[in-house]
């Protein structure tokens, strides 16, 4: 395999990005979110610089990097996760729907619930299946017969309702691994954000769940804007509509270097950095 | 370096220049394993020494307790001086007040000063928390007896259950607050965050996520503070002070276990030197039952949770 050309290596992704079910991805729809001239610090450090990019509405944006390139916090700054870390700062502009969230007049708590989040590693609260589901809508007060509707058709929607439908009461830390992750889908999806943050959701997973979690990600993309970072280039290539490559500048901070269709960044970079790091010939 | 010399690793000795492998026995070899017996050994010796106090402490109240300990030990007041029989039920129900007040009053306050600084430990009042609590918990007990004492006692001109819960509340405080602060700080932060990011509060966080999590540690610790507290006799000389009848009212002076075994094992009466043993006997079984049926509730509920971390 070293021993092939880069250009023969791009083909690797051919299968992946055939598999990849996307439907006129490239015309143009609505700019969900909009991040201008984002930085951010942790205390004196630049993790990310002078990021600027567009993420549409009902697709599936992909970033990819190597580690520790900021992958990870440039998604954290979209919902206001990374202020929760001791000492950090954000500079720059992150708009949803044409307001900025970092506006002084913005308040962080409605931020998250217009923007959710899924972690790397599954994180259901030390309660019941049904309770974990339930956390986000009980906190704006929806109850009784409307809330064990929400809860049904969010098990639904993240693929499953079936595998826990008779046992709701049981810890939600009792399932597997997969399983837990598609119940923190669920859980994400019961107060409706109109975005979706997925930090590396699969990287905890095996095959087969992370086939899943995959599915489910094309079907919710319908109803959501996604975001996702992962390692798995692969995974990029299956499931994402824009793909966004981040590395790091002499200074260690995190740059974007390029976003485009996924299939344009896996089979015609235009910047030479990409290419190194999708044919796997950088650093 | 030349590469045949940096194949010489430490620790191996070199006999005519070559090195030997690891696994073989030479007097190196010997002497680490001897090491190793004989460090086990002290550290095994230690660690009986340390429980040593632990048995003898229990096993000789037991003994000497068990033989006064009855059915009207426990249900009975004391008869007066040279009248055989009677009891300390006055001084059990007087510590059950007592060890109330003070977790009523000591409790919330720690819980919620926990909370406070765990979510902001760099900030001014997160740091002076925890400097404060430090501190008060290294004041000796006999001195918060007489701040309970100047701070209650004096202005009301009488001695009180409520003054001795007062006592007894400052005494645990320190102890609850930062065995809670420490467990909450030991809840995995992606729990905190995958609250947070639903668009809950910090304080909805805190009660509906973290201390759930956290509430295992924090019994334990209460508990802890609890069987602190129940055990203080030298701040009740000055609060509770003690009574020789029931007494349930939490205005008036109260009678104690602890004080009342160190009343009783000060007498020159040896009946009262035998109840202050059974005394003893009945504040640890107290502690220890309180202890085993914590620890067995925050089980079950682990399990029922599902908790694994």
């Amino acid at each position: 395999m070293l021993a092939t050309k880069p250009s023969e290596r791009l083909s690797m992704f051919t299968r992946a990005l055939e598999n990849n079910p996307q439907e006129n991805v490239t015309t143009t729809t609505n700019i969900k979110m909009r991040v201008q001239n984002l930085n951010f610090y942790y205390g004196t450090f630049r993790a990310i610089a002078d990021v600027t990019m567009d993420i549409p509405e009902n697709r599936i944006t992909a970033i990819i990097g190597s580690s520790g390139c900021g992958k990870s916090t440039l998604l954290r700054t979209l919902n206001r996760m990374g202020e929760l870390v001791a000492h950090t700062r954000t500079q720059g502009t992150v708009l949803l729907d044409g307001e900025n969230i970092y506006d002084r007049n913005m308040d962080v708590v409605l931020v998250r619930r217009r923007v959710g989040m899924v972690f790397q590693r599954p994180n259901p609260f030390p309660k019941p299946i049904f309770d974990n589901v339930a956390y986000g809508p009980r906190l704006l007060g929806v109850r009784g017969q409307e809330l064990e509707q929400i809860v049904e058709q969010s098990l639904r929607d993240a693929a499953l309702w079936d595998e826990v439908k008779d046992k709701l009461h049981e810890s939600g830390l009792a399932l597997s691994g997969g399983q837990q992750q598609r119940l923190c889908v669920a859980r994400a999806i019961a107060i409706k954000p109109e975005v979706i943050l997925m930090d590396e959701p699969c990287a905890a997973l095996d095959p087969i769940a992370t086939y899943k979690i995959e599915e489910l990600m094309l079907t919710l993309r319908s109803a959501y804007t996604i975001v996702i970072v992962t390692h798995n280039m692969q995974q990029a290539a299956r499931v994402s509509d824009f793909t966004a490559f981040m590395n790091m500048n002499p200074q260690r901070a995190g740059v974007l270097v390029e976003f485009g269709p996924t299939k344009q960044i896996f089979t015609n970079p235009t910047k030479p950095e990409t290419e190194d790091y999708i044919t796997g010939r950088f650093g | 370096m030349n590469p045949a010399q940096a194949r010489v690793l430490p620790g191996t000795s070199k006999r005519g220049g070559k090195a030997e492998p690891f696994g073989s026995r030479n007097a190196r070899y010997t002497w680490r394993k001897i090491t190793n017996v004989v460090m086990l050994t002290l550290t095994g010796a230690a660690t009986g020494l340390a429980i040593v106090p632990l048995i003898w402490i229990t096993v000789y109240v037991t003994m000497q307790g068990s033989r006064f300990l009855n059915l009207a030990f426990l249900t009975q007041l004391p008869t007066p001086v040279g009248v055989p029989g009677g009891g300390v039920v006055h001084a059990i129900v007087g510590t059950g007040i007592v060890v109330a007040i003070a977790c009523a009053i000591a409790i919330p306050i720690a819980v919620a000063g926990a909370f406070f600084a765990a979510d902001h430990p760099n900030s001014p009042l997160g740091i002076a928390i925890r400097f404060g609590t430090d501190v008060l918990s290294g004041i000796p007990s006999i001195v918060i007896g007489i701040f309970a004492y100047t701070l209650i006692v004096l202005p009301q001109r009488h001695f009180s259950a409520f003054s001795g819960g007062v006592a007894l509340a400052i005494i645990m405080l320190p102890l609850v607050l930062r065995t809670t602060e420490e467990m909450l700080k030991l809840v995995p932060r992606n729990l905190r965050e995958g609250s947070l990011a639903l668009g809950a509060s910090n304080w909805k966080t805190s009660v509906q996520v973290l201390l759930p999590a956290a509430l295992n540690g924090v019994v334990t610790g209460i508990m802890l503070a609890i069987a602190r507290a129940a055990g203080e006799a030298a701040p009740m000389l000055f609060t509770a002070f003690g009574s020789t009848g029931l007494n349930t009212d939490l205005d008036q002076p109260t009678a104690t276990l602890p004080h009342t075994i160190y009343i009783y094992a000060m007498s020159p009466f040896k009946d009262w030197q035998d109840k202050a043993w059974a005394a003893a006997l009945m504040l640890i079984v107290l502690v220890l039952g309180l202890n085993i049926l914590a620890r067995a509730l925050t089980w079950w509920r682990a399990r029922q949770m599902g908790l694994n971390y």
